[in-house]
C-alpha cells in the first residue's frame, strides 16, 4: 500500500458543499479533503451528481459551503489555482481550428486570427511534449482521434501550474487502450507535479489501479476510502449490483 | 474629407463612380463586408445564425419605439433597442439549457410584431417599409461616417478579445477555470453584433442582413485549414461579394443587396463543391 508520498503542506478542503437547482436538491452536504499528490476518484450512477460537483469546484454554479485551500507549514489559505479538462468541447469536424488556435486561445494575448505568436508557439510545443503531441501542433481538431484529443486538453489545463486539476470523465471516442494512456499520464503528472486531481471516471478497472481514494457519491456521500475499501463496500454493491 | 475622399474615387477607371451615390455605396461596402466577415466567422462557430437574425428582425422594433419617443435619428434608437435586445437574448442563452432556439424566436416574434404595430398604427408604416429589402443607393455621409467607427471598433475588439471569445466558444467551464469574464465577453460580442446589424440594416434590409453575417464566413470555413485563413478568406469572399454586386446591380438594374446575397450565395456552394472534392 505504499504509494507516493504526498508533501503533506497543501490540502485542499471542501465544506459542505449542496447544490440546488429550483426545488431539486442535486447535491448535499458533500466534505472532500484532498491532499496534493493525490488522486481521488468520484464514481456513482449516472444523474448522481457528479459532474454537477466537479462545476461547483471550479465555481461555475452557485453552491453553498466552501472551498478552502491550504497550507498546513505556514498555516495560511492561499488562492486555489485550478486546471479543468473538459468531457468536451465544440470543435466540429472540418472547423478550421488548429491545435495551436485552440492552445494559443488560452494563453497568448497575440490574435489567432491574425498571426502565429512564436512565443506562445513554442511554449505550446514543449507543453505539448509532455504528453508526446508535439508533433499535432498543426493539426486540425477535427482530424485528431479521441485520445490525442484528450492528451492536447490535458496540456491546455496544467499549463499554468494549477493546484488542484479537475477531470471530466474522458470524452467518449477514446479507445480502451487510450483510457489506459490517459490514466498513466496522469499518474504521471501526479508525482511530477505539486498538484490533486479529482477525476471523474466510470472504468473502475482503471480507477482499482490507479486511484489513491474513492469517493462514491449519490447527491451525497455514501462510501469513501482507498479503491479497495470502496469497492468492497456493500454501498458500492448496492448501487452497482446490476453490472457486478 | 468628403471632398477629398470624393475626388480621389473620382479619379479610377470607373464609370459608376460618377455619381456621388454610386461613391457612398463602395465607400460603405469597402468598410461594411470586411467586419460582417470578422463577426460571422464568430457567429458560424458558435452556431448563432438564428441568433443573429432575430437581432436583425428586432430592428422595426427598434425604429417603431425610437419613434414614439420622439427619437428621429432611427439609427441610434435601432442600435439601442438592439444592445438591450441582445443582451436580454444571451441572458436567455444562459438560463435555459434547452430549447434556447425556442424562446429567441418568442422575443422575436413579439419584437417584430410589437414594431409592425406600432408603425402601423401610426400610419408611418410606409415611411420605414423601405427598410424591409434596404437601398444602399440611399446611404449619406453620415451614415459611412458610423461605418467607419463601427469599423474601428470591430477590428480593435477583434484585435484585443478575440482569443478570449474564441475559448469561451470552445468550452466555458475551461474558459471559466482559465480565468476569463465569460458573461462580459459574451455580451461584448453580442452588442458588436448588435451595432453592426443596426448601423448595416438600412442599406441591406432585415430580410437579407443575416445572409450577409453568415455566408462568407460559412463558405470560408470549407476551404480554410486554420484560424489565420478563415478570417483572410472570409473577408475576401465578403469584399468580393460586396464590390461585384455592387458593380452588378448597377449595370443590370437589380438592387444592390439582393444581388451580393446571391453572388456570396455562388460562393458557399463554390467552396461546398471544392471541399467535397478535396475530401474524396
Amino acid at each position: 500500500m505504499e504509494k507516493e508520498i504526498a508533501c503533506g503542506f497543501h490540502c485542499i478542503k471542501a465544506n459542505h458543499i449542496g447544490v440546488k437547482f429550483g426545488n431539486d436538491e442535486i447535491l448535499k452536504d458533500i466534505n472532500l479533503h484532498i491532499h496534493c499528490k493525490e488522486l481521488t476518484v468520484i464514481i456513482g450512477r449516472n444523474g448522481a451528481g457528479k459532474s454537477t460537483l466537479l462545476r461547483a469546484l471550479l465555481g461555475e454554479i452557485k453552491h453553498t459551503g466552501n472551498i478552502e485551500f491550504m497550507d498546513t507549514k505556514e498555516n495560511v489559505s492561499r488562492h486555489l489555482r485550478m486546471g479543468y479538462v473538459p468531457q468536451s468541447i465544440n470543435i466540429e469536424k472540418h472547423m478550421p481550428t488548429t491545435v495551436y488556435d485552440l492552445f494559443a486561445s488560452f494563453i497568448s494575448k497575440v490574435p489567432v486570427w491574425l498571426k502565429v505568436d512564436k512565443r506562445a508557439e513554442r511554449k505550446i510545443k514543449e507543453s505539448l511534449a509532455k504528453f508526446e503531441a508535439e508533433a499535432l501542433i498543426h493539426k486540425s481538431i477535427g482530424d485528431l482521434s479521441g485520445g490525442e484529443l484528450q492528451r492536447v486538453l490535458l496540456a491546455i489545463s496544467i499549463f499554468n501550474e494549477p493546484n488542484l486539476l479537475i477531470l471530466d470523465e474522458p470524452i467518449s471516442g477514446i479507445d480502451n487502450n487510450g483510457i489506459q494512456i490517459f490514466f498513466e499520464y496522469i499518474n504521471k503528472l501526479k508525482k511530477e507535479h505539486d498538484m490533486s486531481i479529482i477525476l471523474v471516471s466510470h472504468d473502475f478497472d482503471l480507477v482499482k489501479k490507479y486511484a489513491d481514494r474513492v469517493i462514491l457519491i449519490d447527491k451525497t456521500i455514501l462510501k469513501e476510502g482507498t479503491p479497495e475499501e470502496v469497492f468492497a463496500s456493500k454501498e458500492y454493491k448496492e448501487i452497482f449490483a446490476k453490472n457486478i | 474629407m468628403q471632398d477629398i475622399i470624393n475626388q480621389l474615387l473620382g479619379l479610377l477607371p470607373f464609370e459608376f463612380l460618377n455619381y456621388t451615390f454610386m461613391k457612398n455605396a463602395l465607400l460603405a461596402i469597402l468598410l461594411a463586408t470586411p467586419i460582417f466577415a470578422l463577426l460571422g466567422t464568430m457567429i458560424v462557430n458558435n452556431k448563432m445564425a438564428f441568433f443573429s437574425d432575430s437581432l436583425g428582425h428586432s430592428a422595426i422594433c427598434g425604429i417603431a419605439i425610437g419613434m414614439l419617443f420622439g427619437i428621429t435619428n432611427t439609427n441610434i434608437s435601432m442600435v439601442l433597442f438592439a444592445t438591450i435586445f441582445a443582451i436580454l437574448l444571451n441572458m436567455v442563452k444562459y438560463k435555459v439549457n434547452y430549447g434556447a432556439d425556442t424562446i429567441i424566436s418568442v422575443f422575436s416574434s413579439i419584437a417584430i410584431a410589437a414594431g409592425l404595430a406600432i408603425l402601423t398604427s401610426t400610419g408611418s408604416f410606409n415611411q420605414y417599409s423601405n427598410i424591409l429589402v434596404g437601398d444602399i443607393l440611399s446611404i449619406n455621409w453620415n451614415e459611412i461616417v458610423y461605418l467607419f467607427l463601427t469599423f474601428i471598433l470591430i477590428f480593435f475588439i477583434w484585435y484585443n478579445l478575440f482569443n478570449k471569445l474564441h475559448a469561451i466558444s470552445i468550452n466555458t467551464s475551461l474558459a471559466k477555470s482559465k480565468r476569463i469574464n465569460v458573461m462580459l465577453i459574451d455580451n461584448i460580442f453580442v452588442i458588436l453584433i448588435a451595432i453592426v446589424v443596426m448601423i448595416s440594416i438600412r442599406w441591406i434590409g432585415i430580410l437579407l442582413i443575416n445572409s450577409l453575417l453568415i455566408l462568407p464566413a460559412a463558405s470560408s470555413r470549407n476551404i480554410a485549414k486554420n484560424m489565420r485563413q478563415y478570417h483572410l478568406f472570409a473577408i475576401i469572399i465578403s469584399l468580393f461579394s460586396g464590390l461585384t454586386g455592387l458593380v452588378v446591380s448597377y449595370y443590370q438594374n437589380i438592387p444592390t443587396g439582393p444581388m451580393i446575397v446571391i453572388i456570396a450565395g455562388i460562393i458557399y456552394f463554390i467552396t461546398l463543391l471544392y471541399n467535397k472534392v478535396r475530401l474524396q
